[in-house]
């Protein structure tokens, strides 16, 4: 199958432009006789079933939350990304365009990601219209400050919880929407696959997690609103019920998936405390503003730490290696994320790692107190303090705060084109859920960015092209066979997870995925540990469908059922992950193979050969996947080699 | 009019229907507060007999005394309604509830409290009240004019102990009741101010919930010590 | 650490249920109280037990799905922090804890400590939103907002509406959770012309959905995770008050 990005043709600036003037509009009478499935509520799924909901089509909106306002958007802390200059300091849209490209390792398209900067302004627009508390200066304008990766200040933010506002912003707006009946609501309810007839997206089978009930839900078309699949890792900063079953099932049904490989690691969470640990949380990024990394110089240092034997306060600056200021003097502590995570998991390879663990690094904030003040310090990072004290219960004035990288969000999902249609007609994918504008490397700030402009600002255009061409009678009744079949597949597999009845809890088994892909599919890659991996994620596959499990009925409020469901999807796709990391045989970005690095140990891009989007079409049980090859073409920008010395 | 009694009928409504007349037993207090007063005169009783009968003969204070009246009424039958309401939102209580940690005492049991305080008012009407209005009250003659003399009836009420004591810990309740209920009053009518709410709840911790069951309480005391002459 | 647990277990809306005694044996005190959940389940599913069911999803504090009533108080004894905040460096060895799940009529249990919060979104959906539709903002600094207001707005909208509020009143009023959203829409602009009727209408829902009524004991505010201050159910009834008087909705 040929891939068509259908990118419209014409100068950067204009295409976008020209691209809504030439799609199809849906005349206002008919919208209501359209009735469009979205999945997921969060900023992608929120904005974009109030917005269509808006504009006259019926609207099903499903979140498998007890409310749409959990999605999790509400943890995104930093901020988001908007091209204004307000600031007069040099921003435009070409400059977020060419910051998120060149961020991105100059793996995402120039069409998708210009885009994506042009409508950056009006989703501020739109949020501060909605009633979102974004800071404020004295006077009344707007605040923003800086993010990594960018040399000017555009990003918005309220405290350390825009992801919340904004989510909260587009949930009343989706509130608004559930009153005025256009969107029909159905939290607590979870999709189990997707419904393909004659070549399109016809709906979707969901099961209600209360009673457990199978349904079936008809429409024109279905959005994928659900999110990235960090959870794979079992251990990320994803929320618990993070998944890729929606997304999965669609790939099953036909829809490719895009970049599985580019997977980005936050360098500074609170490391791992012990096995019983079920999630890492981040830090925001700024607090590498102000806070030297290091870990001891020597091994022995190490150890005596790990065992509570020397305090990191009592080791002094000579025998400390503050090993990001010593490697890239001029970018220092503030390198990008993937680099200050590699370096910190190289430190703890070599065995000088702290915590009972071994698996942390220090980011020491004594210099910058004695400096600044305690005061100082407490304003900028008062309330990151007393987060990290109430999990670890240290006290980070006192003592050097312990990092460690963590997995934290997916730039892979499944492949769309510019009209983010996947390639199941009539099935389109927004947000993290989608593979298309952050390359292999997102920038702070900016998914927030993504899943509301996809939300609020493309799907409400290119829907309507799909729905004028189809008209409103290209729908099928959910008795219909496509629906039955497909209703039976998932009573099937529940009743046969059921049936296991094997040794080990879902968790256990999920626990298990995560050593393995974290291990060989994390922070650095290996085509010989990909292939172990490959095979012990064959081997776990086995393991689970023989040896899983979960007590209690499919038709009542199960919780590991739900998970189980979950679980297995993780595993078939931990192994597709597998299979393009092995495929992309240079480093960019969050994916860093071994070989494949400079002299002195940076990512080696390999523009030659691999400046494609690898998208993966699915060939049936147990058989290997298609690869399919989207080329990027790059007209606006020059790829250059990044560097941080 | 659906408007007034839909507003009425709403929890909102109702509570302001609570610190409506609430506040408006809080100045009756103070009134009644001050003009008991006469008792400590020592003049046998004259100041305290002329009030009576000024408070009882002034057609503005008769038409504020059935405002009154129907104030206590209200308050406590809408207490009883929202109480009941309130239990309705929680028909499974907590096994374990250790409320203590997040909020004061009297906050809690504004219902408790509110039930003893309007016993004790019914007991306090049938002896004071009731007597002045119905029963047969001694005359005192002052100047060739007659007053009922209640001065002696709240003497011989006050002379018992159980009847003195029985007020002075319905004071102590009526401290409980105004230390949370005074402020609330202001709270539910969206009177709050980074200015003045330090003040009014100054006001009703010292001078609603101390000063005035205190001066309410002397008087059962000095009265007491009086008739045995202890004072 | 050694803890024993009496928890609430309940098989569906419709069944009683009871607390039900577990003592565990290997609990860190590095363990976050969510993980502690884990662990017994892990271990009631080996032996063959229905594991124990409760929300929780992004247990970092933020989503306010996690919603357990420990040892007498929602969230449990730390404030300032949900449940997946908790760790049980927070108790001590040997103590027995009791969860039990918000206990609210409109709040109904879906099972063991897992109940049903919907109503906060229908009280939402009745007025809590600023009615704009995509693509007709203006731009966003057209709209001036100072600093201390957007503040203020701000402390009001960090609500996570997990129900602390709720569970902790003696009354089971969301006096607190619909304040804090008709006062960040009262004190800011964009919010200004719909006021009066949001102020009506989520008030009106509130009723419906059967919560209590303020007694103002600031219990919801001290156990609130984001500590979300009693000036905000003042400010309501402000607005609603104002709202009656003033509007011109004369049916109810």
């Amino acid at each position: 199958m040929k891939l068509e990005s259908k990118i419209p043709a014409g100068p950067l600036a204009e295409k976008w432009a020209r691209h809504k003037f030439a799609l199809k509009l849906v005349n206002p009478a008919n919208k209501r006789k359209y009735e469009i499935i979205v999945v997921g509520t969060g900023l992608a799924g929120a904005s974009a079933a109030a917005s269509l909901a808006e504009l006259g089509y019926n609207v099903k909106a499903f979140c498998f939350q007890d409310s749409p306002r959990r999605a999790h958007s509400i943890a995104a802390q930093g901020g988001i990304n908007a091209a204004k200059n307000y600031q007069n300091d040099g921003d435009s849209v070409f400059r977020l365009f060419y910051d998120t490209i060149k961020g991105g390792d100059y793996r995402a398209r120039e069409g998708n990601v210009h885009r994506l900067a042009e409508v950056s302004v009006n989703i501020i627009d739109q949020c501060v219209a909605q009633g979102v508390p974004f800071a404020r200066e004295y006077g009344g304008t707007l605040a923003n400050r800086s993010f990594g990766g960018s040399q000017v200040s555009r990003t918005f933010y309220a405290r350390g919880q825009t992801g919340q506002q904004l989510l909260l912003g587009a949930y009343s707006a989706l509130s608004r929407q559930v009153s005025t009946g256009k969107v029909k609501l159905y939290p607590r309810t979870e999709m189990l696959d997707l419904v393909v007839e004659g070549g399109k997206a016809r709906g979707i089978v969901v099961r209600n997690l209360i009673t457990g009930k199978i349904e079936s839900h008809s429409g024109h078309a279905v959005l994928l609103c659900t999110g990235g699949y960090g959870n794979v890792f079992y251990l990320s900063t994803n929320a618990m019920g993070c998944n890729v079953t929606a997304a999965w099932k669609a790939h099953k049904k036909g829809a490719f998936f895009g970049n599985p490989c580019f997977t980005q690691i936050h360098p500074t969470c609170i490391p791992v405390s012990g096995h019983y640990q079920s999630k890492l949380t981040l830090m925001s990024e700024s607090l590498r503003n102000d806070g030297r990394v290091w870990a001891p110089k020597s091994k022995e240092d190490a150890q005596k730490i790990q065992k509570g034997q020397l305090k990191p306060t009592d080791l002094p600056d000579e025998a400390r290696d503050y090993f990001l200021e010593r490697r890239y003097p001029s970018f220092g502590n503030l390198v990008p994320r993937d680099v200050a995570s590699r370096n910190a998991k190289n430190m703890c390879d070599e065995g000088r790692g702290v915590s009972k663990t071994g698996l942390a690094v220090y980011l020491d904030f004594a210099d910058a107190i004695k400096r600044d003040g305690q005061k100082t310090i407490e304003a900028k990072y008062g309330n990151l303090f007393e987060m990290y004290e109430k999990i670890t219960g240290e006290n980070p004035y006192e003592t050097p705060m312990m990092i460690y990288p963590a997995v934290h969000y997916t730039m892979g999902g499944l492949w769309v084109d510019y009209n983010l249609m996947t390639t199941i007609p009539g099935l389109y994918a927004l947000g993290e859920a989608n593979f298309s504008d952050h390359g292999a490397n997102r920038l702070g700030a900016s998914a927030l960015m993504q899943g509301l402009a996809d939300g609020y600002f493309v799907i409400p255009y290119t829907v309507g092209d799909y729905l004028a061409t189809i008209g409103p009678a290209d729908k099928i009744p959910v008795d219909s066979p496509a629906f039955k079949e497909a209703e039976k597949k998932v009573q099937d597999q529940i009743t046969q997870l059921l049936s296991i009845k094997g040794e080990r809890p879902v968790d256990d088994l999920h626990k298990e995925l995560g050593h393995i892909m974290w291990e060989y599919c994390g922070m650095s890659r290996t085509a010989e540990g990909l292939a172990i991996a490959k095979q012990k994620i064959q081997a776990l596959k086995k393991e689970f469908w023989s040896n899983v499990k979960i007590l209690g009925d499919a038709d009542e409020m199960n919780q590991a059922l739900e998970q189980a469901a979950r679980v297995a999807d993780f595993i078939e796709l931990g192994e597709l992950m597998v299979d393009d990391a092995l495929n992309r045989n240079e480093s960019c970005g969050g994916h860093f193979r071994e070989e494949y690095q400079t002299p002195d140990g940076e990512a080696l891009r390999d523009d030659e050969h691999y400046a494609y989007v690898a998208a993966w079409e699915y060939q049936g049980e147990g058989k290997p996947e298609l690869l399919n090859k989207e080329v990027l073409e790059f007209e606006n920008v020059k790829l250059t080699q990044r560097s941080y010395k | 009019m659906a408007w007034v009694t839909q507003t009425l009928s709403s929890s909102l409504g109702r509570k302001v229907i609570m610190s409506l007349t609430g506040l408006f037993l809080c100045s009756f207090l103070i009134v009644h507060m001050v003009g008991n007063l006469q008792l400590f005169k020592g003049d046998g009783g004259r100041a305290f007999n002329e009030y009576t009968y000024f408070m009882t003969h002034n057609p503005l204070i008769k038409t504020v005394s059935y405002l009154l009246y129907t104030s206590i009424l209200v308050h406590a039958l809408m207490a009883f309604i929202l109480t009941r309401h309130n239990q309705a939102s929680r028909p499974i209580k907590y096994a374990y509830s250790k409320p203590e940690a997040n909020s004061d005492w009297s906050s809690r049991n504004m219902g408790i409290l509110g039930t003893i305080l309007l016993l004790f008012i019914i007991i306090h009407m049938r002896t004071f009240w009731y007597e002045m209005h119905f029963g047969a009250v001694p005359v005192a003659e002052y100047d060739g004019k007659e007053y009922k003399d209640l001065y002696t009836v709240v003497h011989a009420a006050f002379g018992e102990l159980w009847y003195s004591a029985l007020y002075v810990l319905c004071m102590i309740v009526l401290g409980y009741h105004l230390a949370h209920g005074f402020q609330s009053g202001f709270q539910t009518l969206g009177i709050r101010h980074k200015k003045y709410t330090p003040a009014i709840e100054l006001v009703g911790k010292y001078f609603f919930a101390i000063i005035i069951p205190v001066a309410f309480a002397a008087m059962p005391i000095y009265v007491y010590l009086q008739v045995h002459h202890i004072i | 650490m050694k803890i024993t647990l009496k928890v609430w277990r309940q098989k569906n809306s419709n069944t009683a249920g009871n607390l039900v005694e577990y003592k565990l044996d290997n609990v860190s005190e590095d363990m976050s109280f969510l993980e502690m959940f884990d662990v017994l389940n892990d271990s009631l599913t080996r032996k063959g037990e229905d594991p124990v069911t409760f929300d929780h999803d992004c247990r970092e504090g933020i989503c306010g799905t996690c919603s357990m009533y420990i040892n007498g108080r929602p969230h449990g004894p730390q404030t300032g922090a949900t449940t997946c905040q908790l760790h049980m460096r927070s108790f001590n060895d040997g103590d027995t804890i009791v969860v039990e799940p918000w206990r609210a009529r409109s709040f109904p249990v879906i099972k063991d400590l897992m109940v049903d919060r919907a109503a906060f979104d229908r009280i939402i959906q009745s007025g809590g939103y600023v009615s704009v539709n995509t693509g007709s903002a203006r731009d966003a600094n057209e709209i001036l907002i100072p600093r201390t207001i957007a503040d203020e707005a701000m402390d009001a909208a960090a609500c996570i509406g997990c129900g602390a509020c709720v569970a902790a009143c003696k009354n089971a009023s969301a006096m607190l959770f619909v304040s804090a959203k008709v006062s960040q829409l009262a004190i800011l602009p964009q919010g200004k012309s719909e006021h009066k009727e949001r102020a009506e209408r989520m008030v009106a829902q509130m009723d419906a959905e059967g919560f209590g009524a303020c007694s103002f004991t600031g219990a919801c505010s001290v156990e609130c995770p984001k500590s979300i201050s009693l000036d905000h159910i003042a400010r309501m009834n402000r607005e609603y008050l104002g709202a009656k008087l003033s509007s011109d909705n004369v049916n109810g």
